[in-house]
């Protein structure tokens, strides 16, 4: 299957684009896509910060199934205001 | 009305949306850009957002909001882009039959959006730039 990724502020300038489609194995869990992504860009790591997750607009727990197509955010802390 | 644009904010757009004839109050908030935090000089603010959710998200607390209090109506305006020194960064006005739900709901709507919504500020100071929020050791959303 193949699902879409957006990065937005740190995670965009460490990844060095705003949008990735990765092919993962049926079954693969949010956590294994953020694993994959990690080798594809090895300087998206961000020390010290606890990421949220977001698949098609609403926040799920690391271990949710993706299914192919799916939108998924992986969202440094937020700062608006 | 909620809403993330890359454009001013006009605060009376805001209070003409949440105008009600039912409504004996209007209470407003402005977010603004401050010259300085942490000891840095604070130069301006450039905001990041993931708009469809953070719209989405925005909604969300306006819906929370109307079950704790009783309102009128909601809007909440969230800019991004570079914000310079003064500007708004945000806007939220709301609507109630009473003052006592639209002070607490505006309270709310703000202490929210700065805990739950995909909108990230770069700090961009003399002598750097952070995104607010990844310094290590910073207690997180959770923590």
């Amino acid at each position: 299957m193949k699902v879409r990724v957006k990065f937005f502020a740190i995670l965009r300038e460490r990844a060095g684009t705003a949008d990735a489609t990765r092919e993962l194995a049926e079954g693969s869990t949010v956590s294994d896509l953020w694993q994959a992504l990690r080798k594809d860009y090895p300087k998206l790591d961000v020390p010290g910060i606890r990421l949220l997750y977001a698949v098609n607009r609403s926040y799920v727990s690391p271990d949710h199934k993706l299914a192919d197509q799916d939108e998924v955010v992986f969202i440094p802390p937020v700062s608006g205001g | 009305m909620f809403r993330v644009t890359d454009q001013p904010l006009n605060l009376q757009e805001l209070v003409d949306f949440v105008t009600d004839p039912g409504a004996g109050a209007i209470a407003t908030f402005i977010g603004t850009t401050r010259n300085n935090n942490e000891g840095r000089r604070v130069v301006a603010l450039d905001y990041d957002a993931y708009p469809e959710m953070a719209e989405k998200e925005l909604r969300r607390i306006g819906d929370d909001a109307n079950k704790k209090w009783q309102l009128c109506r909601m809007a909440i305006a969230h800019r991004i882009g570079p914000v310079q020194i003064t500007q708004a960064s945000v806007m939220i006005a709301v609507s109630s039959a009473h003052r006592e739900a639209a002070f607490a709901a505006c309270r709310f709507a703000i202490e929210e959006i700065k805990k739950t919504v995909p909108i990230w500020k770069k700090e961009l100071y003399e002598g750097g730039e952070l995104w607010i929020g990844t310094q290590s050791g910073q207690p997180m959303l959770g923590d």
